[in-house]
């Protein structure tokens, strides 16, 4: 699973993109791990996260299987973060999004002195992680570096509906709505943040970043490329 | 997946949502048609719609109205206003299509939910890649184009002919009818998915070779590659080893994910590590 990695992007893109999960490994620290999984989550509650998630469930904004048609005129776009915690089952991945490096070092210190032996990881800019890990007093165990894309690029779309889709590395936010999403602010439908919370709830891990995609979609209507 | 022609009113908002772009409106019957050969079984039309359950024959005669007066109607993009779309029960092979495009899924092989597996983001418990080695994950069909294993299948045959190792638990390599010459059963070589992800472990003196070999593959197939290369830290949490044979390649590192070494082994079964020197420098 490389749900978070391949997020395109220069690394400058990545100012406002944080995304810290926690693991356990199979046969090695999954038992018992649910109460750790949890206590990882609530931990990031208190340095404001943008979004929350675990994998099998989803993130802190889901679709609704029974909408009332009222909604359409009054939207809920508030994140449900006690929902995630509380609708933890079992073993997965759970991440928790921030759109600042400040809010991603405390977080890191906290799990760090939370000692909860899972797997935790940060996926953004390389500097950036290397920062979040100066902060807390730790090094580096290993790295995975993102090559990008390559092969039939002439497949893919410009840069800011990549930028927007591949922020679910799923592959839930298609191509064509995040296109779709970009002419709607231009043309005034939508606010940034209204069209952003539509793409969140396509992400079916919660590791989608709604901050990143409101200004990724301020800049895609005013015609800025990169 | 299908939808229910009863029930579909032909907003088209699920046009905008499949992955793939495999559902359109289909003029001649005005409902909303899956190209089912370019469907991955995603569940993206499902799973993330929001779904309301109006009447069809009301929602029909207001579009209608709103249609004639060419009135622009401006309901949320992300809902299926008749929860049209309705899971078919899938069969052998087509069932491949939703444990490698259906992230909630999780694939018999691993027990992960995904594509991979857990790779370097537990290395630090598993030390799956070790000093003086390198872990490729070759990605194939992500962003939104696809890959039919057939194209796969040229890339984990030309691995092999390398003679490079394939990761046991993945699920590429638990279709593959012939792990020696990384042949993938016949059976499912046409079958479409999202994205599918081989992964290999090399010694650190064979990755050049191994990204150029990725690099003429490449060429041979009509879907997009994403390389991730995982590689463990020194004692200082420093990688200097691995980063400069890919800029020399002429990447730009840009994003990683980064393995914190937090994690401790706490199954009580479970057998400890040997413990490993980590000075790479």
């Amino acid at each position: 699973m490389t749900n978070t990695l391949h997020r395109f992007g220069p690394a400058e893109s990545f100012r406002d993109d944080y995304v810290v999960f926690a693991m356990c490994s199979k046969g090695r620290n999954d038992q018992d791990s649910l109460p750790k999984l949890k206590r990882f989550l609530e931990l990031a509650l208190a340095h404001k996260p943008v979004n929350l998630g675990d994998a099998i469930h989803g993130g802190a904004l889901r679709p609704s299987k029974d909408m009332n048609p009222s909604s359409h005129w009054h939207r809920d776009t508030a994140p449900d973060f006690e929902g995630v915690i509380q609708g933890l089952t079992g073993p997965t991945t759970v991440a928790a999004v921030f759109d600042n490096r400040v809010a991603a070092e405390d977080f890191v210190k906290a799990v760090k002195d939370a000692d909860l032996g899972l797997s935790i990881n940060i996926s953004t800019s390389i500097d950036g992680a290397e920062q979040c890990c100066f902060a807390a007093g730790i090094p580096r165990h290993s790295v995975g570096y993102s090559l990008g894309f390559e092969g039939a690029t002439e497949k893919l779309p410009g840069s800011k509906v990549m930028m927007l889709s591949t922020m679910c590395g799923h592959g839930m936010v298609s191509h064509s709505l995040a296109k779709k999403l970009v002419d709607w602010v231009r043309e005034g439908r939508r606010t940034p943040e209204q069209a952003a919370s539509y793409m969140t709830r396509f992400c079916s891990c919660g590791v989608f970043n709604p901050t990143r995609a409101a200004r990724i979609l301020e800049e895609a209507a005013r015609g800025e490329s990169q | 997946m299908k939808i229910n022609a009863e029930k579909c009113v032909a907003c088209g908002n699920c046009t905008y949502v499949c992955p793939m772009g495999a559902i359109y409106i289909d003029q001649k019957i005005h409902r909303a048609t899956i190209n089912r050969d370019e469907c991955v079984e995603c569940y993206a039309c499902f799973n993330g719609l929001s779904q309301e359950h109006l009447n069809p024959t009301f929602v029909r005669a207001v579009r209608k109205v709103f249609q004639t007066f060419r009135l622009r109607f401006d309901p949320e993009p992300d809902v299926c206003p008749t929860a049209a779309f309705e899971p078919d029960e899938l069969a052998w092979p087509r069932i491949v299509r939703r444990a490698f495009s259906d992230p909630r899924v999780p694939h018999e092989s691993t027990g992960v939910h995904g594509r991979g597996t857990e790779e370097v983001k537990t290395n630090d418990v598993s030390g799956r890649v070790k000093v003086g080695e390198v872990g490729f994950t070759i990605e194939f069909g992500r962003p939104g184009v696809g890959a039919r294993f057939r194209d796969i299948q040229k890339m984990c045959t030309a691995l092999a002919q390398r003679g490079v190792a394939f990761e046991k638990k993945n699920p590429v390599t638990s279709l593959m009818s012939d792990v020696a010459t990384g042949a993938i059963r016949e059976d499912i070589l046409d079958e479409k998915v999202l994205s599918a992800i081989v992964e290999i472990k090399v010694s650190i003196d064979r990755a050049e070779e191994i990204i150029r070999l990725v690099w003429d593959v490449e060429k041979q197939i009509d879907t997009v590659v994403a390389l991730g290369v995982g590689v463990r830290c020194d004692e200082d949490g420093e990688e200097n080893v691995v980063a400069p044979i890919l800029e020399k390649l002429g990447y730009k590192l840009e994003r990683a994910k980064t393995n914190i070494g937090l994690g401790r082994i706490t199954n009580p079964a479970a057998p400890q590590p040997a413990q490993e020197t980590v000075s790479v420098k």
